[in-house]
């Protein structure tokens, strides 16, 4: 709050020297790998002219693609930060066979090709394969009434947005999982019998003390694995179907028009998805700053 | 509100690992008893044991007639302040405070009006008015021991139960917590019972001090008790600084060698013993008789008193000797010591 009214000045914060140093290598550094690309993407995409990039911007087959995207990226997240937080809190609090051996499996989406992700994935969830045979006959059709929205399972997931959501889903996890690890290690237990000697039942101790510790890495977790959600490419394509308007994903689109020579419209897209995200993360990560300078560390 | 804490027998290993073998204790309503030992002499588990966060292996213990197996860990109604405090850090001061209302069944818990008004009363109580919407972060450490402490009492305890209270706190603000705590104490009137391996701290505040080594309590008394009449050479090295002398105990007299060094004993127990003085009851004197030797070695500032370590003939570690401030010998210089209070144990 202070820091608003007091005017802007090159901080060296202690009198230790690297100041100079340190930020020369980062802007340097961070100039080579990606700013400078991304604004030959934004020139590129500017190249295409006004007419163009509204044409391709507002394309129904465009508009569609991004939707997809990020609203699967959305789910995956959602889901994982829930999963990954019940597997993180198991890891952490729990001693059981077998439990070095989950840890280390939570990394394997992170060093598996995602193009053998999918592949697995897609063969288990087909309608013959292991997962989605079972899955079949679950189909339902629900229609709310009045409102004529129906909602419904037609049994089938891969081949379909379902089907990206599980491979956004699988390569998310290792985020949330990793981020919100430490700190519930950290996590003092005298904060719990703290609480459940004032009287607090067990989920009031979970929803109100234990969980709001944990919000900020949570949340840093759930944005990590959006922002790779989002952009992921290799694990969906073999699992989603790629049936344009229904179960195409934004990075497709754009690989779409690469190969049909568009580059200015493969870049149009590209802007779209980089503006958005980078929207998305930043108010994300301000929620969080906001929450971790209110509560400090005690 | 305040109930009789009766602890029998009780008995707790973890692993291989002894922490209390058989204590019992007393504790009376509204008592201030302090818990003291060094570390690993089981006094947090005990504290712990009462408090319900660990179950004995053996023996019980009572609030008033009731064991405690029975209840809850929230029927028991402890207030219990964690050495770390252990606040709510994502609740502010009111919140924190409320916490315990707030966790009632629905029909037993006060209207958000009440809850208010209660959190006010126990900020002015702890000496905190107006710090409701604070976070802890923002609290400096005395001011969070003290919201710990108007949590605790938030909930009507009929124990209170304080571990380490003063442990990570600065000495200035540490001696000022201690006897606002007596005082508050003495205005609620809550059975009390707090964990120390401050010696000080807990000859001052506390009504009884139970000392506990090892895994068992060595004794229990008031202040006076502990300190003038260790029950154990332990006890009394435990305490405050000691020097220890072999002698030998023959009639009614203590020899340090072939020199009597203590007269008028009424222990008719003789042959050898340890005699524990404490620097303070050691004199320089003129006289021979019932004075030992001894040669000045070293002289420095022990707080408001000098302190002279002496060396004497027989004796491999040099005795500490409090100096009243008028007399100064130089060092090197030969003198005489006079004991005027000592403990004598028998050798074990």
């Amino acid at each position: 709050m202070t820091a608003a009214t007091t005017t802007f000045r090159w901080r060296e914060p202690s009198i230790l020297p690297g100041f100079g140093l340190a930020l020369g290598i980062t802007v340097t550094a961070l100039s080579l790998i990606v700013l400078i690309p991304l604004a030959a993407l934004f020139l590129k995409a500017a190249s295409a002219g006004p007419a163009d990039i509204w044409a391709v911007a507002t394309s129904p087959r465009t508009l569609a693609a991004l939707k997809l995207s990020f609203s699967a990226a959305l789910f995956a997240a959602l889901v994982n930060a829930v999963f990954g937080l019940i597997l993180a809190w198991v890891l952490v609090r729990y001693d059981f066979p077998g439990r070095r051996l989950i840890d280390a499996a939570v990394d394997l989406p992170f060093a598996l090709p995602t193009a053998v992700a999918g592949i697995s994935l897609a063969a288990i969830y087909a309608p013959n394969g292991w997962v989605g045979s079972l899955l079949a006959p679950l189909a339902f059709k629900l229609t709310i009434p009045f409102t004529g929205l129906s909602l419904g399972f037609d049994g089938k997931v891969a081949y379909t947005p379902l089907g990206v959501m599980v491979a956004l889903i699988f390569i998310g996890l290792p985020f949330v999982v990793r981020t919100v690890q430490p700190v519930l290690e950290e996590l003092q237990s005298d904060v719990e019998e703290a609480a459940a000697l004032l009287g607090a039942s067990r989920s009031r101790t979970i929803f109100r003390v234990v969980l709001p510790q944990i919000l900020p890495a949570l949340m840093t977790g759930s944005i990590l694995a959006f922002a790779r959600a989002v952009g992921e490419y290799g694990s969906v394509i073999f699992i989603a179907g790629n049936v344009p308007m229904v179960s195409e994903i934004a990075p497709l689109l754009i690989v779409i028009r690469l190969e049909q020579f568009d580059y200015a419209g493969a870049a149009v897209v590209a802007t779209m998805m980089l503006l958005i995200s980078f929207a998305l993360i930043l108010t994300g990560n301000l929620i969080q700053a906001r929450a971790r300078r209110r509560f400090g560390d005690v | 509100m305040s109930v009789a804490v009766t602890i029998e027998t009780i008995e707790k290993r973890f692993e291989n690992f002894p922490a209390l073998r058989g204590v019992s204790l007393d504790i009376q309503p509204g008592e201030l008893v302090a818990l003291l030992g060094p570390s690993g002499s089981g006094k947090t588990t005990l504290l712990r044991l009462i408090a319900g966060l660990e179950e004995a292996d053996r023996g019980r213990v009572l609030f008033g007639e009731t064991d405690t197996r029975e209840l809850s860990l929230r029927d028991r109604r402890i207030g219990f302040v964690f050495q770390q405090y252990a606040l709510f850090k994502t609740m502010n001061v009111a919140e924190n405070i409320a916490f315990g209302l707030k966790s009632r069944p629905r029909h037993e818990r006060p209207s958000n009006d009440e809850i208010r008004k209660r959190v006010r009363d126990l900020l002015d109580l702890v000496q905190l008015p107006g710090l409701e919407k604070r976070y802890p972060s923002q609290l400096s450490g005395g001011q969070r021991q003290r919201v710990a402490l108007a949590r605790a009492l938030a909930i009507e305890p009929r124990v209170l139960l304080l571990d380490e209270p003063f442990g990570a706190l600065d000495a200035k603000v540490r001696k000022d917590l201690r006897a606002w705590l007596r005082e508050l104490h003495g205005r609620t009137g809550h059975t009390t019972v707090f964990v120390t391996h401050d010696q000080e701290e807990a000859l001052e505040l506390a009504d009884r001090v139970a000392i506990l080594n090892e895994g068992r309590i060595e004794q229990v008394g008031s202040a006076d008790d502990v300190y003038d009449h260790p029950a154990t050479p332990f006890i009394c090295e435990f305490l405050g600084e000691v020097n220890k002398l072999p002698v030998k105990v023959v009639g009614s007299q203590a020899f340090f060698g072939d020199r009597p060094v203590l007269g008028g004993l009424s222990q008719n127990q003789g042959g050898p013993a340890s005699l524990y003085v404490r620097p303070q009851h050691l004199r320089i004197v003129d006289e021979t008789p019932l004075a030992l030797p001894g040669t000045v070695e070293h002289l420095r500032r022990n707080g408001p008193l000098r302190r002279a370590e002496v060396a004497v003939e027989g004796l491999k570690k040099r005795l500490e000797v409090d100096l009243a401030s008028q007399v100064a010998p130089a060092i090197g210089e030969r003198i005489r010591l006079r004991i005027t209070h000592g403990n004598l144990f028998a050798a074990a």
